[in-house]
């Protein structure tokens, strides 16, 4: 499990640079599915065709990042973020571009007060001594990720991208599980979760399945005074209830309850205050998809090192195979 | 049942924002009456239908959203109270030393405690209290909570509706429990009235959370005319008087950019000749209601808002004129029959 | 007891803010007027009763107070909207969203608030004014007000009580129908002192009745039932709990009013032990009761508290627990049984008297 992990962790894919993770998944999950196939908007679908109910899984591909919006005269890249990013999270980080060219992320010294700093205030160091030497390496319109490795350390993950990689390697483990069903399995790996659950869209709508979960990461409320949640890594995967985006459908949420139960699969409550999934814009995709989620509660998510507990991963395979029997 | 009592009951309904399921057999067996056929869709629209005589009938789709506003369970303390947060657009201001009911494994009685005055430091006066620093009460300790509790129950406000000057109506649901009770008000005055086309009346889910139920009955029922019912905001000292309209006045039917001009206009007009009293509500937006989603449902459905003015919106006295309601109901059937004559 | 609890009900669902307390104490009276041997009222509104002792023990008051919080109306708006006053402390975000009763003849309104789509941001994050709300009774102008509401009509919360969770209680007015109720169930007892069960009027708005109570009454000691603050809630620190709700009757040493009497305080904590009643001491010093102006009535009076924890107290959904009611009563009744043999007197001509 921890080798599919950190391959998909050190795999260049911000949210609409998806492809270098879809073939690596496709790599992976060729032959042990009946289909796989890629939307117009890239979305990776594999199919394990089946006699009974179309179940949708979920998982997104990309990852948040920064693009480049500008180089000026000296060869410093001003960008924005993709998806949500924390300005105080990326002061000081270093960023890499797909081709492997890396920058270090730093600020305008003369700020009154660092309170006030926003991206703009911000800029890309690539070591570049002048306009031309940077564009050799970076254009306008590229786009970098953290760069930061994968641990494996005291049973937990400690990883860039676990958002939402962690949902695919989970997808992944269980297709090549093949868990036994008559109902028609849709692993879904979805393109643009981070900048508005765009991909899930257009991947609902072709498929139109009869329920569907998204497989992704939640906040916990296991950190020194943190705001009040009742998650907590290691404690299982998380059944969701109410996200931004979503609220769980009660049959769905009821069914993985039950079989959480029946399995005697440690599970949490998740109502999760910020953010949403693909279930938010899967459910109300061609006149209703019942749709829920199954989450893995995860630290310092949009960090440069969120933490997952392997334990959470293998349990949610576990939940999400008696789900879908 | 005469139309202030039909509120009432509406309004006492317990059918919280994304758990309408709690309620749905109540609002279909008010539809039953009288229409030809009554479903519930996946996402516990209540659909009903009533047959228009055409031999080629179009179809009117007329919604109003039946959820409503109430707090979500997101922790069980050891000692037995309960951690929570808003489902909908709640105002925390607006609850403290409030009865509730939470839906737990049963209904459970609980109210939402507030710091008596004599316990409130002078520093703390002024300060805004946050949801997240709130609890409800339920009387039980730990393990008998977390037995009875879990979290994602939902919880409902108790404010059983009561009935005021001038026919007047305060409860905690009159968003959208009055577009409810306007739709059954069609339902009756269809019974009377010929009508041509085919009526599919829908009390639609989780509004409060996006407009969700609307998404999905717009795109599942092929209509050749939306009529939105929901609530404005009454005329209240401190409110905007563009935005606000009085109650007791009449219906407010919507102008602006999303709303079909055509089918506003012979609204309108039908109102005078009938002597329907209602007001004209300017919306430069999109109006925030489900009159925005059907606009762009499949082709675009052309549509028209019909608003109840309701005062203290998202509190637990919204109060509406009985007369309203009724002027709406009728407004609304008379323009569906009227469509007969062209 | 059962009757006990059902009398505090039925006296939470009755009105009676400061002024106006007689459909209380009309209720009260048709309670205890078989069982004590004199009763009138008093100028103030005080329903003063009388109960002959047996035998030779100090002279008794016991106190209840029969008002409770609630709203005055100030002004007829011309859109018909009534602005208010509060009668006792009640913070505004107490008022929002509830439901009143105005006047004799009870006419209903609401209490609404701005919505928060028509609130700016500033308003949103911040607090209720006070001054901003008003009573909404559906009326469209002043004149159709005026034909139900007069300026000065009193308003009280239109809440019922209601039993849940683990023995709780919850009602409007249990500061402090609980004292009535109480006190009602004391006198239907006897004792060896002369027993005056005084239920009194005005407390909320300054301890008024208390004062022409004690005037008339000039009690050797006097025990004060109330119901007070309890705020054993998460996150509140337990020194700042005030009382623990369920944790027993509460005894106060010190609120802004009063330092009660050691002896007597002693003496009630002494009998709860010997009958095995539990009992707690208030933790926080705020609040006043009527035990500060009765102890400075005439000579001095020796006081003590014996009081109801009540959650979220001065807000129309106080609650209480029932084994704290029924233990009050036992307390009380225990500590009248054995006072004459065990408690200090300092009569009026200032002698010290062994009884």
């Amino acid at each position: 499990m921890f080798e599919i992990i950190n391959k998909l962790t050190r795999t260049f894919g911000p949210s609409g640079n998806e492809g270098n993770v879809a073939v690596l998944i496709s790599e992976m999950l060729k032959g042990k599915v009946d289909e796989i196939k890629t939307d117009a908007l890239g979305n990776l679908i594999c199919i394990k065709k089946g006699s009974g109910k179309k179940i949708m899984l979920a998982a997104h591909m990309d990852e948040i990042g920064v693009i480049v919006s500008y180089i000026d005269d000296k060869g410093f890249l001003r960008f924005g973020g993709v998806g949500g990013i924390n300005p105080f999270v990326i002061l000081g980080q270093r960023v890499v571009f797909e081709n492997g060219t890396v920058g270090v992320i730093w600020y305008e010294e003369n700020i009154d007060n660092i309170k006030n700093i926003k991206l703009e205030k911000m800029y890309i160091d690539i070591g570049a001594k002048s306009v031309k030497e940077a564009e050799e390496l970076v254009n306008v319109g590229d786009m970098a990720v953290f760069e930061a490795g994968t641990v494996l350390q005291n049973g937990r993950i400690i990883s860039k991208a676990m958002d939402n990689r962690i949902g695919c390697a989970i997808l992944i483990k269980m297709a090549l599980n093949e868990p036994k069903t008559d109902n028609e399995i849709y692993y879904v790996f979805t393109v643009q979760e981070e900048v508005g659950l765009r991909g899930a869209r257009t991947a609902a709508f072709g498929i139109v399945p009869d329920m569907a979960l998204a497989v992704d990461v939640t906040t916990t409320g296991d950190t020194p005074e943190c705001k009040p949640m009742s998650v907590s890594i290691g404690n299982g995967p998380t059944i969701k209830i109410k996200d931004r985006s979503v609220i769980a459908h009660p049959e769905i949420k009821d069914r993985l309850i039950k079989c959480a139960k029946e399995e005697n699969i440690p599970h949490q409550f998740e109502i999760l205050m910020q953010g949403g999934t693909d279930a938010g814009s899967i459910h109300t995709t061609a006149g209703g998809i019942p749709s829920g989620g199954v989450s893995i509660p995860t630290r310092n998510i949009h960090n440069t090192a969120e933490i997952v507990d392997m334990k959470d991963v293998e349990n949610a395979v576990k939940l999400l195979e008696a789900f879908v029997h | 049942m005469e139309c202030g009592e039909l509120l009432k009951k509406l309004s006492d309904i317990r059918a919280v924002t994304g758990r309408e399921n709690m309620a749905t057999e109540k609002i279909a067996e008010l539809f039953r009456e009288y229409c030809d056929d009554v479903y519930v869709d996946a996402f516990y629209n209540v659909i009903g239908i009533k047959k228009g005589q055409a031999e080629k009938p179009c179809n009117v789709l007329v919604t109003a959203h039946y959820d409503e506003i109430g707090l979500i369970v997101t922790g069980i303390e050891d000692s037995g109270f309960l951690r929570f947060s808003a489902a909908g657009g709640v105002d925390a201001k607006a609850i403290g030393a409030m009865e509730v009911t939470v839906h737990g494994k049963e209904d459970l009685f609980g109210v939402i405690g507030v710091k008596p005055p004599h316990l409130i430091s002078p520093e703390d006066k002024d300060k805004g209290i946050k949801m997240e620093d709130m609890r409800i009460d339920i009387g039980f300790g730990g393990e008998k909570a977390k037995e009875l509790v879990s979290i994602g129950d939902m919880v409902s406000f108790n404010s059983p509706a009561r009935e005021l000057m001038n026919n007047r109506v305060a409860g905690k649901s009159m968003d959208n429990r009055s577009g409810v009770a306007a739709l059954i008000e069609i339902l009756k005055e269809l019974q009377r009235l010929k009508h041509d086309d085919n009526v599919y009346v829908v009390a639609t889910v989780q509004e409060e959370l996006g407009l969700i139920g609307a998404i999905c009955a717009t795109y599942n029922i092929k209509a050749d005319l939306g009529i939105v019912i929901d609530v404005c905001h009454g005329d209240m000292p401190d409110a905007p008087s563009d935005e606000a309209f009085p109650l007791g006045k009449g219906v407010a039917v919507a102008i602006g950019p999303i709303i079909s001009r055509k089918h506003t206009k012979e609204c309108m007009k039908l109102a005078k000749e009938e002597n329907i009293p209602y007001q004209i509500d300017p919306e430069a937006g999109d109006t925030g209601t489900e009159a925005a989603v059907h606009a762009v449902a499949r082709e675009g459905i052309p549509v028209i808002l019909l608003s109840i003015p309701s005062k203290y919106m998202h509190t637990t006295v919204e109060m509406v004129s009985v007369n309203d309601v009724v002027s709406t109901g009728k407004l609304a059937a008379r323009y569906i029959a009227g469509r007969a004559k062209e | 007891m059962k009757e006990a609890l059902s009398n505090l009900k039925k006296l939470t669902a009755l009105d009676g803010v400061s002024g106006e307390e007689k459909p209380v104490r009309d209720y009260i009276v048709s309670k205890i007027k078989d069982y004590v041997d004199d009763y009138y009222v008093d100028n103030l509104g005080n329903l003063i009763t009388y109960k002959r002792g047996a035998g030779n023990g100090p002279k008794v008051m016991l106190d209840a107070h029969m008002d409770e919080i609630g709203l005055m109306v100030t002004q007829i708006n011309s859109d018909g909207l009534l602005k208010f006053r509060t009668i006792g402390g009640i913070e505004a975000r107490v008022l929002v969203g509830k439901r009143v009763r105005i006047g004799e003849n009870g006419v209903p309104g609401v209490i609404g608030l701005k919505p928060l789509h028509l609130q700016s941001p500033k308003e949103r994050g911040g607090t209720v004014d006070k001054k901003q709300l008003t009573i909404d009774i559906g009326a469209k102008d002043r004149e159709q007000a005026e034909s139900k509401i007069e300026i000065g009509d009193l308003a009280a919360f239109e809440y019922d009580p209601v039993e849940f969770g683990d023995n709780k209680l919850m009602a409007k007015a249990l500061d402090d129908r609980v004292g009535c109720a109480v006190l009602i169930e004391l006198l239907k007892h006897n004792y060896e002192s002369d027993i005056y069960g005084c239920f009194t009027v005005q407390e909320e708005i300054g301890l008024k009745g208390a004062k022409t109570a004690t005037f008339q009454v000039k009690p050797d000691l006097a025990l004060i039932l109330e119901g007070t603050t309890c705020y054993d809630v998460p996150d509140t620190k337990e020194y700042g709990m005030s009382t623990i709700c369920g944790g027993g009757p509460a005894l106060t040493i010190m609120d802004r009013s009063v330092i009660t009497d050691k002896e007597l305080v002693k003496h009630i904590t002494d009998t709860a032990k010997v009958h095995g009643i539990p009992y707690q001491f208030k933790r926080t010093i705020s609040g006043g009761t009527n035990a500060g102006r009765i102890q400075a009535g005439g000579t001095g009076v020796k006081v003590a508290i014996i009081a109801l924890p009540c959650r979220y107290i001065h807000s129309p959904v106080s609650v209480m627990d029932i084994d704290d009611f029924e233990n009050m009563i036992k307390l009380s009744k225990k500590v009248l049984e054995t006072l004459p043999v065990s408690i200090t007197l300092y009569r009026e001509q200032g002698g010290k008297v062994n009884v």
